[in-house]
């Protein structure tokens, strides 16, 4: 049964797109809150997301699974976040510059190692159809939601709770808000960092796996345009707060998918103008949440961006 | 008060040089100083090529085929040279368009969108002014260019100046929107009717069109890229601008405390650094390709990172590398046929020079051969 939606077809399609293009913005920042919890910026998530997602649709096409996928995409970008730690525990090695060296060096090294994966196709993750008692396929469409989707939910009420509640969030919070502090409580600064960095890293590798393995679902070297870097800005607009990362993630992953929601109740000028929407929408909000004089309200005390 | 700020690095070389040493003593010093800033990032590219060759290794590959044919597609023969010397003259304004606001401490990223919207720019005020004599015409296109691209990159700086924005996050961000942006015009209302299967904008008309420059057959962006990095480097090293910059770089506060005007600083270091960027548009645009199409964003604005970096922001050091890094790209095609290779193969090279690069600064200092101390009291010691 297909009848004419009008209008409503572009807000719930939104919603539907929310949803979707919602989850690698979500893992992102969600890592990269870690990260820059414990008081590093990590700007070469965004060349973590493109490794985890050539990884992760690599493994898949080998194994057959795509949850072998997600692990392997996870461990790589532990592995891209020990090496980003590992550099900038080095004495008067800039975290930003790095940051911005593993975005050139992932991205190439993903396109260099997937490139015989462009054309096999690998199995996607599953995902849940919670639009089940409608019988309109537009209401369906937009609530089939993956699992992937769920587990971030999930994860950013958790990651909420331990940072306030566990001590493993209490040594983050002190390394990220005073290394001095931290020292005299006894800790290894650089090795909570190098730890929330790695732990960053897997989850922006996930993020990477969802690409690929569900949505747009296909490996090609035009993944991702920019997600991991706007997911980066996300955290600065969401205040270092998980919880606040999920409601920043569903308006990004909205922006993003306007663009192909108008065109699919036939808006097609200005599509590249609807494309740049989340860009758009990222700067004007760090425009609007920035401040010249005082350091950002929220923000750890070591992190370079509010210094 | 600003010695006190930074009272080691540039001040201990002339503490050194006090009157009783000899010239010679001086000269030394001078010479380990200069030698650091040489020694360790060539070591650092050599620690990349080494990392680069076990990868080549790892897949069965030789690094030694991969250098011949670098050699023979970038430098080995006068064709290949001047494919070189053109991927190079891009790469030079890219490269001063993250160099000039390293000079005040901002990293920017995003000189891609400035490139090519300063492209878009030179397009579009072309047609309009045919009937101008050809000269006129290409100041006008370059003019366009230079403030559609300060414009740009200097609202990066507005935007950290007075709003206090990471510039890093902003201008990558900015350049998405001018990618967009000028994908939108150039497909849409800028659109030459007659370009079907690559949509462009109206051509600027072959009389407005720059030749090669005389002797070596390479368009005038090469020259005009060459003496904008000697420019930037005697605005840097040798005004007091330059100098304001680098105190407001090197501490804020103290900039303030001195009466620098801080903003303008960052406003104008980023302007020039857009502005220098867009030549590199106006160039693809009046020497290369004749309009303004999808090929603007050709990746030159990255390289350009990776070149200003490799460079430690000297612009003096930015030609021989961009040279270094347009022969590198311009062989990566005989890489591909001859080796098997994927086209990623120079990104994977060029990444792991980034990083080792960056892992060399902290190399600085820890070296007692580089120490102008050392020199002066071995000296002494023998005297």
């Amino acid at each position: 049964m297909s009848q004419d939606l009008g209008l409503w077809t572009v807000p719930l399609a939104v919603l539907g797109g929310a949803i979707r293009v919602s989850t690698p913005f979500l893992f992102v920042s969600l890592g990269e809150t870690i990260t820059e919890r414990a008081g590093r910026i990590n700007l070469g998530l965004e060349g973590t997301l493109v490794f985890g997602a050539m990884a992760a649709y690599a493994t898949a096409v080998v194994t057959g699974s795509p949850w072998a996928g997600v692990a392997v995409a996870g461990l790589a970008g532990a592995g891209f976040g020990l090496l980003h730690g590992a550099i900038c525990s080095l004495a008067r090695v800039n975290d930003v510059a790095v940051g911005i060296a593993l975005m050139l060096f992932g991205s190439g090294l993903a396109f260099f190692l997937g490139k015989p994966f462009i054309q096999p196709s690998a199995p996607p993750l599953p995902a849940i159809p919670f639009g089940f008692w409608s019988d309109l396929p537009q209401v369906q469409a937009a609530l089939r939601v993956n699992v992937l989707f769920l587990v971030g939910a999930v994860l950013s009420v958790a990651l909420w709770w331990a940072f306030r509640n566990t001590k493993a969030g209490l040594v983050i919070r002190v390394a990220g808000d005073s290394a001095e502090a931290a020292r005299a409580m006894g800790y290894d600064v650089t090795k909570v960092r190098v730890l929330a960095t790695m732990a960053g890293g897997f989850l922006a590798g996930i993020g990477g796996a969802y690409l690929s393995l569900y949505y747009p679902g296909s490996w090609n070297e035009g993944i991702s345009s920019g997600q991991g870097l706007m997911a980066v800005a996300l955290v600065i607009f969401a205040r270092w707060n998980p919880l606040a990362c999920f409601g920043a993630a569903l308006l990004f992953g909205g922006a993003g998918a306007l663009g192909p929601a108008l065109q699919s109740v036939g808006v097609s000028s200005g599509y590249y103008l609807f494309y740049a929407a989340p860009y758009v929408l990222t700067l004007a909000l760090l425009v609007a949440t920035s401040s010249p004089d005082r350091a950002l309200a929220g923000a750890p005390g070591e992190l370079g961006l509010s210094r | 008060m600003v010695a006190d700020a930074a009272p080691s690095g540039a001040q201990s070389g002339m503490m050194v040089a006090d009157k009783r040493t000899s010239p010679v003593i001086q000269f030394l010093a001078w010479l380990a100083r200069r030698a650091e800033a040489v020694v360790i990032p060539l070591g650092a590219v050599l620690a990349g090529l080494a990392l680069f060759s076990l990868f080549l290794v790892a897949l069965g590959k030789s690094p030694g085929t991969l250098l011949d044919l670098v050699w023979r597609g970038g430098f080995g023969s006068a064709f290949a040279l001047q494919n070189s010397l053109q991927r190079a003259a891009p790469l030079l304004f890219a490269g001063l368009c993250v160099a000039l606001p390293a000079r005040l401490g901002l990293v920017v990223i995003g000189g891609e969108g400035a490139i090519v919207l300063g492209g878009l720019a030179a397009a579009v005020v072309a047609p309009p002014l045919s009937g101008l004599p050809a000269p006129l015409v290409v100041a006008a296109m370059a003019l366009a260019a230079a403030l559609m691209g300060a414009a740009w990159i200097g609202a990066v700086g507005a935007l950290k100046a007075y709003r206090g924005v990471d510039a890093t996050i902003a201008s990558l961000l900015m350049s998405y929107i001018a990618i967009a942006l000028a994908n939108h015009l150039i497909e849409g209302p800028l659109r030459d009717p007659t370009s079907l299967n690559k949509p462009s904008t109206l051509p600027v008309g072959a009389a407005n069109m720059l030749g090669p420059m005389p002797g070596i057959g390479v368009h005038w962006g090469l020259g005009v890229g060459v003496l904008a990095c000697l420019a930037a480097w005697l605005l840097m090293e040798r005004t007091t601008l330059g100098f304001s910059a680098r105190i407001a770089g090197g501490n804020v506060r103290a900039a303030q405390i001195q009466g620098l005007p801080v903003r303008r600083l960052v406003v104008g270091f980023t302007a020039l650094g857009g502005a220098a960027a867009a030549l590199a548009g106006f160039f693809e645009v009046a020497a290369v390709q004749g309009n303004a199409n999808a090929t603007l964003a050709a990746g030159y604005g990255f390289t350009g990172i990776l070149i200003a970096f490799l460079a430690r922001h000297n612009p003096l050091a930015i030609p021989p590398i961009a040279l270094a890094l347009g022969g590198l790209e311009a062989s990566s095609g005989l890489i591909q046929r001859r080796m098997q290779l994927p086209d990623a193969t120079i990104l994977v090279l060029e990444g792991l020079l980034f990083l080792c690069v960056l892992v060399g600064e902290t190399a600085y200092g820890r070296f007692k051969i580089f120490s102008p101390h050392l020199w002066a009291s071995k000296k002494a010691a023998t005297a």
